[in-house]
C-alpha cells in the first residue's frame, strides 16, 4: 500500500465517522434500540473480508478462519436485520 | 470488471448511509432498515464475484450456518432479552473481525507491509476485547456471569501492562513480521483483556458497556477495512462506531458518570448507603389500595406513567396498556415520561411498551415531558426507583447526586407501585416514598395493576 492510498482511506474513515455522528444524533431516544442492533447489522460488513478470506482455492488454516469468520459475521447480519426488523413492524401509531 | 466491484460497493455504502437516515423517524426506520439490509445485500453478492474468490463450497456452507444460527436468534430472543442479543451480535462482528485478520495475517505468509501490520495488530486487539468483552456482558445480562462489580487483585495496573505488552508486541510484528506465534499471542492477550475489562462493570452500568462494545464492533469493522483496503468497511464500520460512542455519551449523561468512571468499574458507594435509622427519620409511607387508587384516577384529568425495568420484570405491559385503555375510554390524557436509562439498554423500554401495542406518540423522552410534572394530577411510577429520586437534585451525599431525574414529586399526587420498600438497583434509599404527595402502591406490577383496571372498569 502506498501512502496516497493509505491517505486516501484515512480521509474516507474520518469524514464517515462525521456523518455517522451527524445521522445518529438524530434518531430519537424512542428507537435507540433498533438503532443499536441495525447499526450492529452494518457492522457484519466484516462479510466482505470474511468471504474474501474463505474464498482462496487452496485449503489452509487462512481459510478455515475465513470461514468462521463467515458463519460470525452472517450471524451478525441475519441476526440484527432480522431483529431489528421485527422491533420496528411493532412501533405503530394509533 | 474491478470498476463495477468498487462502484457496487460505493451504492452499497450509500444504502447504509440512507438506511440509517430514516431510523430519524419512527414512521420511515424500518424501511430504512430494509435499506440499509438491500445495501449489504448488494456487498454480499459483489464480493462473491471478485476474482480472488474461487472455491465455494465452504462460503456457502459458512453463510447457511450463520444465516441460520442468526434468523433463529432474532426470532427467539423475547424483547425483554434485547439487551444480551445485542451483545452477543457485537461479539460476532468483533470475533468476525479478529478471524479475518488473522487469516489476511498467515496469507500474507510474512510479506506484509507496514500499514498492513498495523491494521492487522488494530483489528486482533479491538475485535479480541469486543468479542469476549461483550461474551461477558452477554453473561452478565442472562445472569450466567455475576451481575456485581468484580473486583480483582491489581485490576488497574494489569490491565495498563497487558494493553502496553499487546501494543509492544504489535509493533514487533509490524517490524518482523514472520513471527506467527507473537500473533497468537496478541490475540490471546487481546481476548483476555476483554474479559478483563468488562468483568468489573456492575449490572447497573451495563447499558453503558453495551453501547460501547457496540462502538467497538463497528471500530474492529473499520480497522478491517484497513487491512483489506477497503473502504466500504471503513464507512460501515466509522458509522456504527460513532453510533456506539454517541449512544455511550447519552447513557453516561443520563447516569451523571464520566466514562472512565464506569470503564474503571464500580458505582462506588453502592450497597454501602444509607442503613434504615435514616429512613425511619423520614416519617410513615402512605399506602394506598387499587379501591382507593382507582377513584384518584377517576378524579383526574391527566396522567403520566413512569416505567422502569421492574415493569418487564413482571412482565407488566400488557396490564399497563390495558390501564391506558380505560384511562383514555374514561377521557383522560395519558403520556408514558421514559428516563434515558430505563431498560437494560438505550431505548429499551419503547421497544417493551410498543411491544405492548402503546402507540409509539405517547412515549415521551425526558427532556420532552420533564416540564410537564406540575400540571399533572397523577403520575404513577412501576417499577422504577433511581430515576425518580429527589435527591439526586439536593443529596449531595448520595451517589446519584447530579443524576437527571424524572420530576414525579412535582405533580399533585405520585403513586409508587412497588413490591416492598426494598431499595432499587443501585441499591440506594429513595426519599420519595416520605414525600407528602407519595402513596405507595404495593404488589406485584402486573397483579396490581390489573386490579386497578378491575376497579376503574366499575366505576
Amino acid at each position: 500500500m502506498e501512502s496516497v492510498s493509505l491517505i486516501m482511506l484515512i480521509y474516507v474513515f474520518v469524514l464517515a465517522i462525521f456523518v455517522g455522528f451527524e445521522l445518529i444524533s438524530k434518531v430519537p431516544p424512542i428507537l435507540h434500540t433498533p438503532l443499536m442492533s441495525g447499526s450492529n447489522a452494518i457492522s457484519g460488513i466484516t462479510i466482505v473480508g470474511a468471504l474474501l478470506a474463505a474464498g482462496a482455492e487452496e485449503f489452509t488454516i487462512s481459510t478455515i478462519l475465513g470461514f468462521i469468520a463467515v458463519v460470525f459475521a452472517m450471524i451478525n447480519v441475519v441476526g440484527g436485520y432480522l431483529v431489528t426488523d421485527r422491533m420496528l413492524k411493532m412501533f405503530k401509531k394509533k | 470488471m474491478n470498476i463495477i466491484i468498487e462502484i457496487s460497493y460505493l451504492v452499497s455504502s450509500i444504502f447504509f448511509i440512507f438506511g440509517i437516515k430514516m431510523m430519524s423517524s419512527p414512521k420511515t426506520a424500518r424501511k430504512g432498515n430494509f435499506i440499509s439490509a438491500v445495501g449489504m445485500l448488494i456487498a454480499i453478492i459483489v464480493t462473491l464475484l471478485d476474482k480472488h474468490i474461487l472455491s465455494f463450497e465452504w462460503i456457502v456452507i459458512g453463510l447457511i450456518i450463520g444465516s441460520l444460527i442468526g434468523a433463529i436468534m432474532a426470532f427467539k430472543t423475547p424483547m425483554t432479552g434485547m439487551p444480551q442479543m445485542v451483545g452477543v451480535l457485537n461479539g460476532f462482528g468483533g470475533g468476525a473481525s479478529t478471524l479475518v485478520a488473522l487469516s489476511e495475517f498467515y496469507r500474507l505468509s510474512g510479506n506484509i507491509p507496514t500499514q498492513t501490520g498495523i491494521a492487522i495488530v488494530a483489528s486482533l486487539l479491538i475485535g479480541g476485547v469486543t468479542f469476549t468483552g461483550s461474551m461477558i456482558a452477554f453473561g452478565k445480562l442472562q445472569g450466567i456471569v455475576t451481575g456485581k462489580v468484580v473486583k480483582y487483585p491489581f485490576q488497574h495496573p494489569l490491565n495498563l501492562i497487558l494493553l502496553i505488552a499487546t501494543i509492544t508486541a504489535g509493533v514487533v510484528i509490524v517490524i518482523n513480521p514472520t513471527l506467527s506465534w507473537l500473533v497468537l499471542a496478541i490475540t490471546f492477550v487481546s481476548l483476555l483483556l476483554g474479559v478483563l475489562l468488562v468483568l468489573p462493570i456492575g449490572g447497573a452500568d451495563m447499558p453503558v458497556a453495551i453501547s460501547l462494545l457496540n462502538s467497538y464492533s463497528g471500530m474492529a469493522g473499520a480497522t478491517t477495512g484497513f487491512v483489506l483496503q477497503n473502504n466500504e468497511l471503513i464507512i460501515a464500520g466509522s458509522l456504527v462506531g460513532a453510533s456506539g460512542i454517541i449512544l455511550t455519551q447519552i447513557m453516561c449523561k443520563a447516569m451523571n458518570r464520566s466514562l472512565m468512571n464506569v470503564v474503571l468499574g464500580g458505582w462506588a458507594s453502592a450497597g454501602t448507603v444509607q442503613t434504615a435509622s435514616t429512613t425511619s427519620a423520614k416519617g410513615q409511607v402512605k399506602s394506598v389500595d387499587s379501591e382507593e387508587l382507582a377513584m384518584i384516577f377517576d378524579s383526574a384529568e391527566s396522567v403520566i406513567i413512569v416505567p422502569g425495568y421492574g415493569m418487564a420484570v413482571a412482565q407488566a405491559q400488557h396490564a399497563v396498556r390495558d390501564l391506558v385503555n380505560v384511562l383514555e375510554f374514561k377521557g383522560k390524557k395519558v403520556r408514558f415520561a421514559i428516563h434515558p436509562v430505563a431498560g437494560r439498554m438505550p431505548g429499551h423500554m419503547n421497544v417493551l411498551l410498543a411491544e405492548a401495542q402503546v402507540s409509539y406518540d405517547k412515549l415521551l423522552a425526558m427532556e420532552d415531558i420533564n416540564d410537564d410534572f406540575p400540571n399533572i394530577d397523577v403520575a404513577l411510577v412501576i417499577g422504577a426507583n433511581d430515576v425518580v429520586n429527589p435527591a439526586a437534585r439536593h443529596d449531595k451525599s448520595s451517589p446519584i447526586y447530579g443524576m437527571p431525574i424524572l420530576n414525579v414529586d412535582y405533580a399533585k399526587t405520585v403513586v409508587i407501585n412497588k413490591r416492598s420498600m426494598n431499595a432499587g438497583y443501585a441499591g440506594i434509599e429513595n426519599e420519595l416514598f416520605f414525600y407528602p404527595n407519595a402513596l405507595m402502591y404495593f404488589g406485584d406490577a402486573k397483579e396490581a395493576v390489573n386490579k386497578l383496571v378491575q376497579e376503574l372498569k366499575q366505576l
